[in-house]
């Protein structure tokens, strides 16, 4: 789970972390009240949305760029109600944009040098890892191809957690001295805190920069947690913004169906994440697009089904579906009921392929045939892709 | 004919009691796997299905009952908890089924695991299991499709498995061992472990490894294959029309955002390791046909 730049900045600070000061705001009123509170100084305007890229995004309407450095008040007031409710795009949204329905606004800051620090979870060594350099402010991929010498990975076994001898190595590598060293140490020891308690997947604190007198200050973050430790914390379940997620996402999540909106026209609903990715593939490789991912699970009922059908189909872009059930324990004739009961809760409009496989396959392509609902079954999964990504580009 | 299971194997099901662990250790029983007890904390001295014992710990179906495998069906805030009496109970054998089990709690497994230097063996989380057929089932994959014989399969993906064991049976060739490692992120045998174990039993005369995006478990496999293993293999990859930064159902099935772990890097390592590649999941035996005669 993501969450905000201005969320990620209040959590940081609660475990020691020093941000410039900064107000979220999400309406005319709120922007007002938190300009006001930033006093008569230079300002920074930041659009709050789950991408990255923002200040060089451009908002649909023309305006350019997501973050700005502005004079003064009345510039901030200006900026905030060209961008609030306008739909920015960025290098990671994808050309649809997101809207804007919160920004942030903090005090502006002078800086002398621009660091990258980040603590991840990572998934080879079973450990977290401290990932740093000299070199912030930028994409930290690029970095990491054309400079990876400038990039420090530190690793901190969870037996030991994060031991002083670990920051002194990432303050040695930053070239840091003096009292900056103590400094750096309090901030990394705080971000530790903050992604093992919290179980966090990653927190980035990019740029993390030094200001001319010397002081060092978090001036844009992100954080992502482990969705299957939110149980956990209501404190951060309770920081998702379920207007940065799909609505057929949030529809999905609440009947356990694992479920992720695409961009293509044939949907898919399938037994398993690995068949049901295989699915997408081959459908792709048919000349297809894929309009989602969609895993029923291994005990998919007819309320499920029917709830996936529902789904699908209120995908505009939908054009066809394909569904493609393994039978295992749970039998090829019992998902066959569900699927007809299904079709005939939900009024189909487009073309439905049905391959089943496994136990009792006969007796469940039988009911399938003999249903009176308008789908074509298929014998294999080639042959199923093949049909419904004909069907829908032919009518 | 097997690696890790066979008619030897003495089970204890760790959350015995629960809804989940009833109705898959009735399969399991079924099928003919030897489940010697059961644990539920605070359920003690009852029967499970007026059959098996159910204990409070592990430890006791140890030392009382023998239990040299457990299978772990506990809800996910308490898996990491299991999987860690399990280990201190050291039996040499622990399968979790269990999805959805924190990362960071997988992380500390992996520890502990590290530090039983190679007495427990973990496989899983969030997994179907293993089975050698004719001999023993742990784990809720359909046991009818499998039929015993001497190809090995590998996967990180469940219904994948299935698709590829029933090929194998409608195409007349058994299978040895069966293994599901999982789809999550950390987890306690990777695709290489699997390998080296089929390779290095002689019962096994070929392998199909099933694979996802994510991680690098697949490469490193390969590289293995590429030096050591004279046996046919065949495999598939899941997820090569995924995209970048998208968790797809597996909490590990992840192409980050810098473009790691693709489905396309590992449909290469296969290439350059001589595998011999399924490009679609309904041509899995079949891959493994034209370079294995059986």
């Amino acid at each position: 789970m993501n969450i905000h730049e201005y969320q990620a900045k209040d959590l940081l600070q609660d475990f020691g972390v020093p941000v410039p000061k900064g107000y979220p705001a999400k309406s005319a009123e709120e922007v007002d009240s938190a300009i006001a509170q930033l006093g008569n100084e230079m300002i920074v305007v930041k659009a709050q949305i789950h991408a990255g890229g923002r200040g060089k995004g451009t908002f649909t309407d023309g305006y350019k760029g997501g973050v700005k450095v502005v004079k003064d008040p009345a510039a901030a007031k200006e900026a905030a109600t060209a961008m609030l409710g306008n739909t920015l795009v960025t290098a990671q949204t994808g050309p649809e944009g997101r809207k804007v329905q919160t920004l942030y606004f903090t005090e502006a800051c002078d800086i002398a040098h621009e660091y990258y620090l980040a603590i991840v979870l990572d998934r080879d060594t079973a450990q977290s890892v401290i990932i740093a350099s000299t070199e912030g402010g930028m994409d930290i991929e690029a970095v990491a191809e054309k400079t990876p010498e400038k990039i420090t990975r530190v690793p901190v076994s969870p037996s030991t957690g994060l031991r002083p001898y670990h920051c002194r190595e990432v303050a040695f590598a930053l070239g840091f001295e003096g009292d900056q060293i103590k400094q750096l140490s309090k901030i990394l020891s705080g971000v530790y805190k903050m992604f093992w308690e919290k179980n966090a997947m990653l927190v980035e604190i990019n740029p993390l920069v030094t200001t001319p007198d010397g002081q060092l200050l978090a001036l844009d973050a992100k954080v992502s947690f482990d969705g299957n430790a939110l149980f956990k914390h209501a404190d951060i379940q309770a920081l998702r913004d379920l207007n940065e997620e799909d609505p057929k996402e949030i529809e999905a999540s609440k009947f356990n169906l694992a479920y992720i909106a695409l961009d293509g026209n044939i949907a898919c609903m399938v037994n398993g994440a690995g068949l049901a990715m295989a699915t997408m593939d081959i459908i792709k490789s048919y000349g297809g697009e894929p309009a989602n991912f969609l895993d029923v699970g291994g005990g998919a009922n007819e309320e499920q089904v029917t709830a996936a059908f529902k789904i699908i189909l209120s995908d505009p872009n939908v054009k066809g579906i394909l569904v493609n059930i393994f039978g295992g324990i749970m039998k090829c004739d019992v998902i066959a009921n569900g699927i007809v009961a299904a079709a005939k809760n939900v009024e189909m409009t487009v073309p439905l392929v049905v391959r089943l496989e496994g136990t009792n396959v006969e007796a469940g392509k039988k009911i399938l045939s003999e249903s009176g609902v308008a789908l074509t079954p298929a014998d294999s999964l080639v042959h199923a892709a093949e049909i419904i990504v004909d069907q829908v580009k032919n009518g | 004919m097997s690696i890790l299971v066979n008619k030897d194997t003495r089970l204890v099901v760790q959350g015995i009691t629960g809804k989940t662990g009833t109705f898959h250790t009735q399969q399991c029983v079924q099928y003919g796997t030897n489940v010697v007890a059961g644990v539920t904390p605070g359920k003690g001295g009852q029967m499970w299905e007026g059959t098996v014992p159910v204990l409070n710990t592990v430890s006791e179906a140890v030392k009382q009952y023998g239990a040299n495998v457990s299978v772990i069906y506990v809800p996910p805030p308490f898996a990491a908890d299991s999987i860690l009496e399990a280990i201190a109970a050291e039996i040499p054998l622990v399968i979790c089924i269990t999805e959805g089990v924190p990362v960071r709690d997988m992380a500390e497994v992996r520890k502990a695991l590290d530090a039983t230097n190679g007495k427990v063996r973990l496989i899983g989380p969030n997994c179907p299991g293993i089975i050698t057929p004719g001999e023993c089932k742990i784990g809720i994959m359909p046991g009818y499709i499998h039929k015993p014989g001497r190809v090995g399969v590998v996967s990180r993906s469940g219904t994948l498995t299935y698709e590829a064991v029933y090929q194998l049976t409608t195409r007349g060739h058994g299978q040895s061992t069966c293994i599901g490692i999982g789809g999550d992120p950390i987890n306690g045998t990777s695709q290489l472990d699997a390998v080296r174990m089929l390779n290095e039993d002689p019962d096994t005369d070929a392998i199909i490894m099933i694979g996802e995006i994510g991680g690098s478990a697949e490469e490193e496999a390969c590289a293995y294959i590429k030096e050591f293993v004279k046996k046919p293999v065949a495999g598939f990859i899941a997820g090569a029309s995924a995209p970048k930064g998208r968790t797809m159902g597996h909490a590990g099935a992840i192409v980050s955002a810098s473009g790691a772990g693709t489905a396309e890097a590992k449909f290469a390592a296969m290439e350059a390791a001589g595998v011999s590649i399924a490009r679609n999941p309904s041509e899995i035996a079949d891959a493994l046909l034209k370079i294995y005669k059986g």
